[in-house]
């Protein structure tokens, strides 16, 4: 057993336990969920000195309140929703030492849509096929495969090096309201028609409120499918499939695995953290890009996942 | 294969998608699960996950150390082994379910539309081996055929809200088994005791992509004393058969 950590007193709207996700098990049509925004995990997880598979906590739109229940140095990171502790405002970026008895809140979200809360040594829930990731559509993960309740209380592992650290302002990712979003086309670009694929590259969609961590659904333009009878297939994650209204729908970390609507492109990895940390009302413009710029700019982005760890001072 | 296939399809920085086909049929079906074996099977480096679906394949692979085009001609290069690969079935499970009643709510629908008796459905969708095409919808839902015309029968036109974990629906001219409760419009003939998934079970997944199953009827007490989580009985496990290897 972990040592208790956190008591929830209000989970906010959407609080759940993730980590860098579950792999391996696509062809048998499980996602593998995982945190949405990978940076600002990582970060947080480096911040407090863990390895980046440790588990914490991911917050939407609406945070928490938290009553700390021993000593933990904690970090967090993500989207700004006014963290304070003991009605005081409480840094992000960086870490801090918490103390048994203080009260963490968090309130509406300023900019972005995710925050994240990391503790030294990782919250402690059990392993699910190899990962603590809450998946709510199978049931799986986190803490009894569900959203976190009032009243829950978790517990963390032991571990972590428990030396101060800041995550470099220069590094921090910016969250706007209105982005671009790069794309390969394809797989089945060739569905729609030119109308269409002029519409999805030229103009701009909204994030509709019906988006979850499932997918982003999106709001503009009709793009037109031309070629019909469309037979289900593997869904990538970032996946843009487009439904028989002509309205985008970007599947995501919870997404189903397959699915029956053609998909004109798939956003490269690199820009996944912007849907992450986007909400109802922000706005995306869809810029295509070939395989070989979308592999540089995999290979930059992998890079500086891995060189976290090394940038928080 | 036509001429037009196999395609090779951009799906992101790191999936390729081979497409054999634009129809479901298990001829098609059976050359992307070669496909996935001999893959599987070459264990190369570059290939994270191999997703089989109705009529293509999906390759995640790493484009650290491969391209796409490099990837492509690695593939073309295996497909004339596609040949003379013998017909994947990589294991057959055998299912109980009981048909009809509260368990089995269209049942007596589908009998009535082609003019049969419910007893005549449950014989017909007994009487032979389904290909498990591929797995989705949610977790473990297995996708398979070939339910023969004289029971096929079209999805609900109003979908269920709620249809329970086990349930075995038709839809067309394939027959699922429902992994969770969920919404569903397929057409409920029976359900099933055996958990398709289970996250705490080993394997988790009951059925891969290419396994072979064969529905059995069970009674209501049958039913009712089924543990949902126990193994299947030692008689009924899955047998292998010659050439068993991809999973």
């Amino acid at each position: 057993m972990g040592i208790p950590f956190l008591r929830i007193i209000y989970p906010g709207i959407l609080t759940t336990i993730q980590d860098l996700g579950r792999y391996g098990y696509l062809k048998y049509g499980l996602p593998p969920s995982g945190c949405a925004d990978e940076i600002s995990f990582r970060a947080g997880n480096a911040l407090v000195g863990n390895e980046a598979w440790c588990a914490g906590l991911e917050m939407t739109i609406q945070g928490g309140k938290f009553e700390v229940l021993s000593d933990s140095f904690m970090a967090i990171t993500g989207a700004d929703m006014e963290p304070k502790i003991n009605g005081k405002l409480c840094p992000m970026w960086q870490s801090f030492m918490g103390r048994a008895g203080d009260v963490l809140e968090f309130s509406q979200v300023h900019s972005g849509c995710r925050s994240y809360l990391l503790v030294s040594g990782g919250i402690d829930v059990p392993l699910v096929m190899g990962s603590r990731a809450t998946n709510l559509i199978a049931g799986i993960g986190g803490l009894e495969g569900r959203a976190l309740k009032s009243g829950d209380i978790l517990y963390r592992k032991d571990g972590g090096q428990r030396k101060e650290k800041v995550f470099p302002l220069q590094f921090l990712p910016e969250f706007k309201t209105s982005q671009e979003l790069r794309v390969i086309l394809g797989p089945q670009n060739e569905y729609f028609s030119e109308s269409g694929l002029k519409n999805f590259l030229s103009d701009a969609y909204v994030v509709s409120p019906q988006s979850n961590r499932m997918g982003y659904r999106l709001l503009g333009p009709c793009i037109e499918i031309e070629k019909g009878g469309f037979i289900s297939d593997a869904v990538p994650l970032g996946a843009i499939q487009v439904s028989g209204e002509g309205q985008p729908v970007v599947l995501l970390w919870d997404r189903q695995t397959t699915g029956g609507y053609p998909k004109i492109a798939v956003v490269i990895k690199a820009d996944i953290w912007k849907l992450a940390q986007a909400k109802p009302g922000d706005e995306f413009k869809f810029q295509a890009v070939g395989w070989e710029e979308a592999r540089s700019l995999y290979r930059k982005y992998v890079h500086f996942l891995l060189q976290v760890k090394d940038i928080v001072q | 294969m036509s001429s037009d296939y196999p395609k090779f399809l951009l799906a992101g920085e790191d999936g390729l998608i081979v497409e054999f086909g634009d129809r479901i049929d298990p001829e098609v079906n059976s050359l992307v699960l070669r496909l996935a074996e001999i893959l599987s099977e070459s264990e190369m480096a570059e290939i994270v996950e191999l997703v089989p679906t109705y009529r293509s394949l999906f390759i995640s692979y790493n484009p650290m150390i491969t391209t796409f085009s490099d990837l492509v001609k690695r593939v073309e290069k295996v497909l004339p082994l596609l040949k003379s690969r013998k017909e994947v079935m990589h294991k057959l499970v055998r299912i109980p379910v009981v048909y009809g009643g509260e368990y089995g709510p269209d049942l007596v629908d589908v009998a009535k539309m082609h003019g049969l008796t419910e007893r005549e459905v449950i014989e017909i969708h007994t009487g032979k081996d389904y290909l498990v095409y591929m797995l989705g919808f949610t977790p473990g839902f297995p996708y398979m055929g070939v339910v023969p015309e004289e029971i096929s029968t079209p999805r609900l036109k109003n979908p269920r809200l709620k249809v329970p974990k086990g349930s075995v629906g038709i839809a067309e001219t394939q027959t699922g088994i429902y992994s969770m409760e969920s919404p569903g419009g397929w057409r409920i003939i029976g359900r099933t005791p055996i958990e398709v998934f289970n996250p705490f079970r080993k394997p988790p997944f009951l059925l891969s992509p290419g396994d072979g199953v064969r529905f059995f009827p069970i009674s209501f007490t049958q039913f009712e004393k089924w543990a949902p989580t126990a193994d299947l009985p030692q008689d009924q496990k899955i047998e292998k058969k010659d050439g068993d290897s991809f999973s």
